[in-house]
């Protein structure tokens, strides 16, 4: 049997998982690349641009014509950030060729749509229509700017922001707007052909066609791409913790407060502090969402996330604004409770079960095992779920707590409402 | 217990009824690793008003919701808790005509399962933990206010209906909730969470057999009464043309929403969200004239959708998004309506969005949540949700025109605006 994630072209991966289960089946294409300050927004903007338009299907209603012929397949651009890379690339999925009423093969058009997409996009002279570059350019300074909409995760980027500022991690994943203000089609079109040579591509299938089929499709809808300057892949580098705490607070008209903690993590010991996390923040039986939230009420939700390709543990919650001390310092009290091993065995217990469950479903859902796959490939890690569950299973308390020990408080963000303004 | 088999989809399902009333409904799933499970009632945000014993009986807003929030808690302790001892990740959620509970797990899935039953069946609060539910939800109601999409969402509502309950906040409001006590928590559950009033499903790797035995075992040997309920009565008008709401937000942000005749019960209920989902598709979806033309115009970008929603005596037809000039998009849908019931509409595009419908619908069923919700949602309403292709295949274009004439007028329509403060 060939292994699920194997080359099969310079610089181009496949991650391949035949499954029968699914009513659709799932193919994916994106190209791997370092984020950086002046990068990010063009190559945001790029797949929103391609996916205007190709040669043989030169405008959204073509396009959107031979995607309901292909049973209301759906094809979403997107734009990721996983460790210090950016992804960016196309989504698509289609119901699987068992269940075309018609009989019809659905994964030949489909992969040679994409492989259209990306490499014969519609062009004038040289470039991208500038029509299509200036009405994306637009969405996304739009999709820049809407990010203050939802409290709590414009609350999350702007941690992220302050805790990371100087590392490329610290970059949105869409770039900042001034960047995004200045693109025009010329510019945008040199960052198309330049990632089209240079980039690592991952190519990704669920379905029920055969591996070989999948390889000789993809091969063929991809042969049009330029190989000649395939650059290593890099992968993210830890982060260097504060001397001091800084603490950010901004003002916003907003009647609930969030309050934002970012972590280094000085362990060595990726699983400990997965497990350490999740016994802190990272599930609805935390010490977080049953002490802050459950016990003494101090808001709707408090949970944490553990970084892996940056080491770094960040807590998210929201809180009534004049709740910011003892929400604080609850989070501290809990985190200490963790590092010294203040635990009962059903909240060990609980902890790897949630780990293990997830692991264990992801199978069950083809846009998580891209995701997944997509993430461990633009980190550098190789480990299937299955192998980080075996890693979870192993891992000892004492473990934990050791890894634990080496977290320290870094940045603190916090958004308050102008109202309690003093 | 009967089996049936849905050959044009590739699925089957046990139906079992208990005598207490309770429906249960097993959709085997031999080849996935998880199984999933959703015991839900017929008692959602809109239930407000209702016969008990004889007694009209007027309940707080939001009291479908807070009972949701209380029902985890245990004469043991926590059921969450429970669960995610054993790796399962449970939660709930409220709507406007249900309360659902659920979890999906790979181990021990009995075992949840069992614990599922109980705490939804077996109600334990006293007053003070009542009350300490107020920060939680309190909480909860003050982010959902800072949240644009629920106050474009909410105010659609209160614009397009005047009388019916379904215009209330699932939540509540900060105010409304202080009056739940533990007591009306007590006799919601005892008129609402009875089994007849009840549905189980479990999707998985399952022994179908096992789950009746075990809800046969575990929950109340007696069902309950029929409960009125009094959902108000809505007149033809919307309650109002257009609302605005000044919020810290980047751009216009809108929702144009049409008031459309209410859907009767049983299999025409299907038909019935098949033709508008259909229907909406045709006048705004994406490869539709419309949002081709407004999308190339900037009036629109990829934030626009739309969706067609039903609940008991209510249905409404929606769409909306980020927008420089959320009045001339709003103009432009009724204009495109009028259009196509006049010049009628064309029949290749018509093939097209079928195509593509069909594609969707058997698309939603790669999540076990969404297979249990609609079956569900089918069961309150009476019909057999997994029977869409065969109601799917008597619809034709005429309808999808007649229910564009019917409900997408002027005089159904209400704008909700979300707008930036001034700098």
């Amino acid at each position: 049997m060939k292994e699920t994630h194997f080359r099969i072209a310079d610089g181009v991966y496949l991650t391949c998982l035949p499954a029968q289960k699914f009513k659709t089946s799932l193919l994916s294409a994106q190209f791997v690349t370092p984020l950086t300050e002046s990068s990010a927004a063009p190559l945001a903007l790029l797949p929103a641009v391609l996916r205007r338009g190709t040669v043989r299907f030169p405008d959204l209603g073509a396009l959107s014509a031979e995607l309901d012929r292909l049973y209301g397949a759906h094809l979403d651009y997107t734009v990721r950030k996983k460790g210090e890379n950016q992804c960016v690339g196309f989504v698509s999925s289609f119901i699987d060729d068992t269940y075309a009423p018609g009989g019809e093969k659905l994964l030949e058009p489909m992969a040679a749509l994409l492989g259209e997409l990306i490499c014969a996009p519609v062009t004038r002279s040289g470039r991208f229509l500038p029509a299509f570059v200036e009405s994306e350019r637009t969405n996304l300074v739009d999709a820049i700017r809407s990010m203050i909409n939802d409290k709590r995760e414009y609350a999350d980027l702007r941690l992220m922001q302050e805790m990371c500022a100087g590392e490329p991690y610290g970059i949105s994943r869409y770039g900042d707007e001034k960047s995004a203000e200045k693109i025009n089609s010329q510019k945008l079109y040199a960052a198309y052909t330049e990632l089209l040579s240079s980039a690592r591509l991952e190519l990704f299938y669920s379905g029920s066609a055969a591996p070989e089929r999948v390889e000789a499709t993809l091969l063929d809808a991809f042969s049009a791409l330029p190989r000649e300057l395939v650059r290593k892949t890099e992968y993210a580098g830890a982060h260097t913790p504060r001397q001091a705490v800084r603490t950010v607070t901004e003002e916003l008209d907003v009647s609930q407060g969030k309050l934002g903690m970012g972590f280094a993590c000085g362990s060595a010991d990726p699983t400990a502090l997965l497990m350490g996390n999740t016994l802190f923040g990272g599930s609805s039986n935390s010490k977080l969402f049953l002490n802050v939230r459950e016990k003494l009420s101090l808001c709707y939700f408090a949970s944490s996330m553990f970084h892996r390709s940056k080491n770094l543990i960040t807590v998210s919650s929201g809180i009534e604004l004049e709740n910011y001390q003892k929400a604080f310092d609850e989070i501290m009290l809990q985190l200490r409770a963790v590092q010294n091993g203040e635990l009962e065995d059903w909240e060990l217990d609980g902890a790897r079960s949630t780990l293990l469950n997830s692991y264990a479903s992801m199978g069950d859902s083809q846009a998580k095992l891209e995701n997944f796959y997509l993430g461990q490939a633009a980190t550098g890690l190789e480990e299937s779920p299955e192998e980080l569950a075996i890693e979870v299973r192993k891992v000892t308390p004492e473990r934990i707590f050791d890894a634990m020990k080496t977290v320290s408080l870094d940045t603190v963000y916090f958004l308050k409402g102008k109202e309690a303004a003093q | 217990m009967k089996q049936i088999f849905y050959d044009r989809i590739g699925e089957s399902i046990y139906w079992e009824t208990l005598p207490n009333g309770l429906q249960i409904c097993v959709v085997p799933k031999p080849e996935h690793a998880k199984s999933y499970a959703f015991f839900a009632t017929r008692y959602g945000g809109m239930d407000v008003r209702f016969q008990l014993n004889g007694q009209w009986l007027d309940t707080p807003a939001g009291i479908a919701h807070y009972l949701e929030h209380k029902m985890f808690d245990t004469k043991e302790g926590n059921a969450l808790q429970e669960l995610a001892k054993n790796g399962a990740e449970p939660n709930a959620f409220t709507s406007n005509a249900m309360t659902g509970y659920y979890f999906d797990s790979t181990e021990h899935f009995e075992e949840n399962l069992k614990i599922l039953l109980s705490f939804v069946s077996i109600p334990y609060f006293t007053e003070e933990s009542v009350a300490k539910e107020q920060g939680i939800i309190g909480q909860e109601i003050r982010m959902i206010e800072d949240n644009p999409d629920w106050q474009l969402y909410t105010r659609m509502m209160q614009a397009l209906y005047q009388k019916s309950t379904g215009r209330i906040s699932v939540a509540g409001s900060i105010d409304s909730i202080k009056e739940i006590t533990a007591q009306t928590l007590y006799d919601c559950h005892k008129a609402f969470y009875a089994p007849s009033n009840m549905i189980l499903t479990v999707v998985g790797n399952v022994d179908p057999i096992h789950i009746v035995d075990m809800a046969r075992s575990i929950l109340p040997r007696e069902g309950g009464p029929v409960i009125e309920r009094d959902y108000g009565d809505e007149p033809e008008a919307v309650a109002q043309k257009e609302t605005e709401l000044n919020m810290e937000v980047s751009m216009p942000q809108f929702l144009s929403g049409f008031k459309c005749a209410a859907p009767e019960d049983g299999e025409e209920y299907l038909r019935c969200s098949l033709i508008g989902d259909m229907a909406s598709d045709i006048l705004l979806g994406d490869s539709s004239p419309l949002y081709l033309r407004l999308y190339d115009q900037g009036l629109i970008n990829s934030s626009f959708g739309g969706s067609f929603e039903m609940m008991p005596g209510m249905a409404y037809l929606y769409a909306g998004g980020d927008s420089r000039e959320p009045r001339a998009v709003a103009a432009a849908i009724l204009e495109e309506a009028k259009r196509l019931t006049e010049e009628g509409i064309d029949e290749d595009f018509y093939q097209r969005v079928r195509k593509a419908g069909f594609g969707e619908m058997l698309r939603a069923l790669n999540s076990f949540e969404n297979i249990a919700v609609s079956l569900t949602e089918g069961y309150f309403n009476g019909f057999d949700a997994y029977r869409f292709p065969q109601v799917f295949d008597t619809i034709t274009k005429d309808d999808i025109a007649a229910f564009l004439r019917q409900n997408i007028r002027e005089e159904h329509a209400a704008l909700s605006l979300i707008l930036p403060r001034e700098a």
